[in-house]
C-alpha cells in the first residue's frame, strides 16, 4: 500500500517559502484507485511527487509498500522507483526511438537487471496484450495515436510489478471516449494486479470510477464531498 | 548499449554524419602523422642508428659541429667515459666514376674559397651541385659508424642513393675526387633529407682535407659512460670542452632541418587532435541536450544515473569506434599506397597511438556532455512540461 502521514512539502519562493502540500495525510490500499482533483497550483503534483519518490517531504513520512520512503538516499529513491513504484506521466514520455515493446524493456536493459530476457519479453508482450496494444508491439511512438501511445505509458508503468501506480492526469489530451477507455484500463488494471493506485484528474467526471476520491485546495488534502462532484454522477465514494 | 544502439539507429542520419566527420579527422591526422613520421624518418634515421650513451657535438647542431683532436682527447680522456667513437658528418655529392664531379678534388684544392661555398651545413647548396652535373647526387656522408665499411676505398650505399645513381655493388663513385667502391645496404638511411653514404673515418678525413678543413677531427661523438658516470660530471665535461652531450633522443634535435619540421608538424597534429576533441564533445553536447527530457523520463522511471552514463558513453564509443577504426583502416591503406612515392611512415606510432588517443580525447569531449545526463531532474517528467 501507499501511506502518506502528515506530508509537508515547501520550496523556495524569493526570500521565504510556499507551502506546497500541507500536511496531507492518505492511505492508499492494494486493489483500489484513490482519484485525487483539484485546481491548477493547488498541490496536486507536489504530492504526486512525493508519492513517486521524486523530491522529499520537509516533514512526514512516505511509505511504499512497507518500506519507509522519506528519507532515502537519491540512489536508494530510484531502486524503489524501479522497484515498487509505477509512474503514468501525463504526457506519454515515449522514447521516440524504442518500439512499445522497447520501451518496456528499457529500464531491465539499462540497469542490467534484465537476465531472463525471454521471460521480460513474454512479460511485456502480454503487458502490451492487455492494454489492447498486442498488434503494435513493434511500433514507434510516432505510428501510435495519443491513447495508444498512453496505453503503452500505462503498460510501461506496470512492467516492474510495482506495489505502487503513482497516475498522473493520463486523460489530459485526450477525448472523452478516449478517457473513459485508459481509466477503465488503470482501474481494471489495479484490481487485477492489486497496486495502490493515486491518480490525479482535473476531471470530476472520472470521479466515480475510483474507490476514494480527495481534493487539494491550497497544498491541503480533503475528502471529495458528494456535492463536489457533478451533478447526475451517482454513489461517489468519498474517503473517510 | 540498449538504448544507445536503438538511439543511434533511430537517429542513423545524425551519427552517420558525426561519425563521418570523426573518420575524415582520423584521416587528417593520421595523414598528417604518417607523413610527420615519414620526414622525420628521412631526418633522424641515419642518426638513431648512431650507438652511443651520449652523441657529443661542438656547436648546437651536427651541421656547425666540428670538433678539434683536443676535444675529442679530453672526452677519450675522461674517468666517466669507457669508450669514445668519432663520428664524421659531411654533405657533398656522390657522382657515379665517369660522373663530372661538381666537387672535384682539383677544384678544392685550387680554390679554398669555393670549396667553403659547398658548405656541410647548407644542404640546398648541394642540392644545386648535384642538379648542375646531371648525374650525382646530393648525400649525407657517414665516417666512423657501426655500418662504415671495414676498408678505405669503399662506400656503403643507401638502396635508394644507389638506384638514384644507377649503381650497385662493386661499380664505383667519387666525392670530392676520391674514388669510392660501392656496397649496397639492405635499407635506407636518411640524414637531413639527404640519403646517406657511409665511409671509412679516414676516407671522411681525407674529403675534409679536400674541403680546406685541416682542424677538424670529428663531427660528433658516440660516448659509452661508465655506470657510476653522473649526468653533472658530464655536464661539466661538456662545459670544460664547450661541448654539448646529449641522449639519443634529444641529440634528434641536433639536427637543424629535424628541430625546425617537427615542432610546426607536430603543432598542427596536436591541433587536429583538439579539433577532433571539441567537435565530437559538441556533438554530444547538442545531442544530450536534445535528450534531456527523455533522460529525466528514464530518471523518473527509476533509472540509475551511472547506468544512464554508462550508455551515453557508450554510445560515444560506438561512434567513435567506427570513424577511427574506418580512419586508420583508410590512412593505412593510402599510407601503404603511397610511401614509395612520399615519405610516410605507417607504424604503430603513426596509426594506432593516434587512434587511441583520439577515442581518449573523443571520449573526453563527450564527458562534457554527460553534464546534461547527471543534472536531468526527474521532477520535470511529471506533469506537462515536457
Amino acid at each position: 500500500m501507499l501511506s502518506l502521514t502528515d506530508i509537508t512539502l515547501t520550496f523556495p519562493d524569493g526570500d521565504g517559502r510556499v507551502t506546497a502540500v500541507d500536511r496531507a495525510n492518505l492511505e492508499v490500499a492494494r486493489g483500489t484507485v484513490a482519484g485525487l482533483t483539484g485546481p491548477s497550483g493547488s498541490g496536486k503534483s507536489s504530492l504526486l511527487a512525493v508519492a513517486a519518490t521524486l523530491v522529499q517531504p520537509d516533514s512526514g513520512r512516505v511509505e511504499i509498500a512497507g518500506v519507509d520512503a522519506t528519507s532515502v538516499s537519491q540512489k536508494e529513491a530510484a531502486q524503489l522507483r524501479r522497484e515498487r513504484i509505477g509512474i503514468v506521466f501525463q504526457q506519454s514520455n515515449l522514447l521516440p526511438s524504442l518500439t512499445a515493446r522497447e520501451q518496456l524493456l528499457v529500464m531491465g536493459e539499462l540497469d542490467g537487471s534484465a537476465k531472463d530476457k525471454a521471460a521480460r519479453t513474454r512479460a511485456a508482450d502480454e503487458l502490451l496484450g492487455i492494454v489492447g496494444l498486442g498488434d503494435h508491439r513493434e511500433s514507434r511512438p510516432a505510428a501510435l495515436s495519443g491513447g495508444q501511445r498512453q496505453r503503452v505509458n500505462i503498460a510501461r508503468a506496470l512492467m516492474g510489478d510495482p506495489a505502487v501506480l503513482i497516475v498522473d492526469e493520463p486523460t489530459s489530451a485526450l477525448d472523452r471516449a478516449r478517457s473513459e477507455e485508459i481509466i477503465g484500463l488503470v482501474v481494471d488494471l489495479t484490481r487485477d494486479l492489486g497496486t495502490a493506485t493515486l491518480l490525479v484528474t482535473h476531471d470530476l467526471a472520472l470521479m466515480p470510477r475510483f474507490d476514494t476520491t480527495h481534493q487539494m485546495l491550497d497544498g491541503a488534502l480533503t475528502p471529495l464531498t458528494e456535492s463536489e462532484t457533478p451533478a447526475g454522477v451517482p454513489g461517489v465514494p468519498v474517503s473517510g | 548499449m540498449f538504448l544507445a544502439w536503438r538511439d543511434m539507429l533511430f537517429a542513423r542520419g545524425r551519427f552517420a554524419l558525426i561519425t563521418a566527420v570523426v573518420l575524415l579527422m582520423t584521416l587528417l591526422i593520421g595523414l598528417l602523422s604518417g607523413l610527420t613520421g615519414g620526414l622525420a624518418q628521412q631526418n633522424i634515421s641515419a642518426v638513431q642508428a648512431l650507438e652511443g650513451d651520449r652523441t657529443v657535438i661542438a656547436g648546437e647542431t651536427f651541421d656547425e659541429s666540428e670538433l678539434s683532436q683536443s676535444q675529442v682527447d679530453a672526452w677519450e680522456d675522461a674517468e666517466a667515459v669507457t669508450g669514445v667513437r668519432e663520428v664524421g658528418i659531411l654533405r657533398f655529392q656522390i657522382d657515379p666514376a665517369d660522373g663530372d664531379s661538381s666537387g672535384d678534388a682539383a677544384d678544392a684544392d685550387a680554390d679554398d674559397e669555393s670549396a667553403d661555398e659547398v658548405p656541410t651545413n647548407d644542404g640546398d647548396a648541394s642540392e644545386e651541385d648535384a642538379e648542375a652535373s646531371g648525374s650525382g647526387l646530393s648525400a649525407s656522408l657517414f665516417g666512423g659508424t657501426e655500418d662504415s665499411p671495414s676498408r678505405d676505398g669503399r662506400v656503403r650505399l643507401s638502396p635508394s642513393a644507389a638506384d638514384d645513381l644507377a649503381v650497385t655493388d662493386g661499380d664505383h663513385v667519387t666525392v670530392l675526387g676520391i674514388d669510392l667502391t660501392v656496397e649496397v645496404l639492405d635499407e635506407d638511411r636518411w640524414y637531413s633529407h639527404t640519403p646517406v653514404a657511409y665511409v671509412t673515418m679516414d676516407d671522411w678525413r681525407e674529403m675534409e682535407l679536400r674541403l680546406g678543413r685541416e682542424d677538424v677531427a670529428a663531427t660528433a661523438l658516440m660516448v659509452d659512460l661508465a655506470d657510476s658516470a653522473d649526468a653533472e660530471a658530464i655536464d661539466g665535461l661538456a662545459d670544460e670542452t664547450s661541448t654539448t652531450a646529449s641522449g639519443s633522443l634529444s641529440s634528434l634535435m641536433a639536427i637543424g632541418s629535424f628541430r625546425s619540421e617537427i615542432g610546426s608538424l607536430l603543432m598542427m597534429v596536436g591541433m587536429l587532435f583538439g579539433i577532433s576533441a571539441l567537435v565530437v564533445g559538441a556533438f554530444f553536447t547538442v545531442w544530450t541536450m536534445q535528450r534531456t527530457g527523455d533522460i529525466a523520463v528514464l530518471k523518473a522511471l527509476g533509472a540509475s544515473t551511472p547506468a544512464l552514463l554508462r550508455d551515453a558513453l557508450g554510445q560515444s564509443l560506438m561512434v567513435l569506434i567506427a570513424g577511427v577504426g574506418g580512419g586508420i583502416a583508410l590512412t593505412t591503406a593510402l599510407g601503404l599506397g603511397v610511401s614509395g612515392v612520399v615519405p610516410f611512415v605507417v607504424t604503430w606510432y603513426t596509426t594506432l597511438l593516434p587512434a587511441a588517443l583520439l577515442i581518449v580525447l573523443g571520449l573526453a569531449g563527450a564527458g562534457f556532455a554527460l553534464r546534461s545526463v547527471t543534472r536531468a531532474d526527474p521532477l520535470t517528467a511529471l506533469g506537462s512540461a515536457r
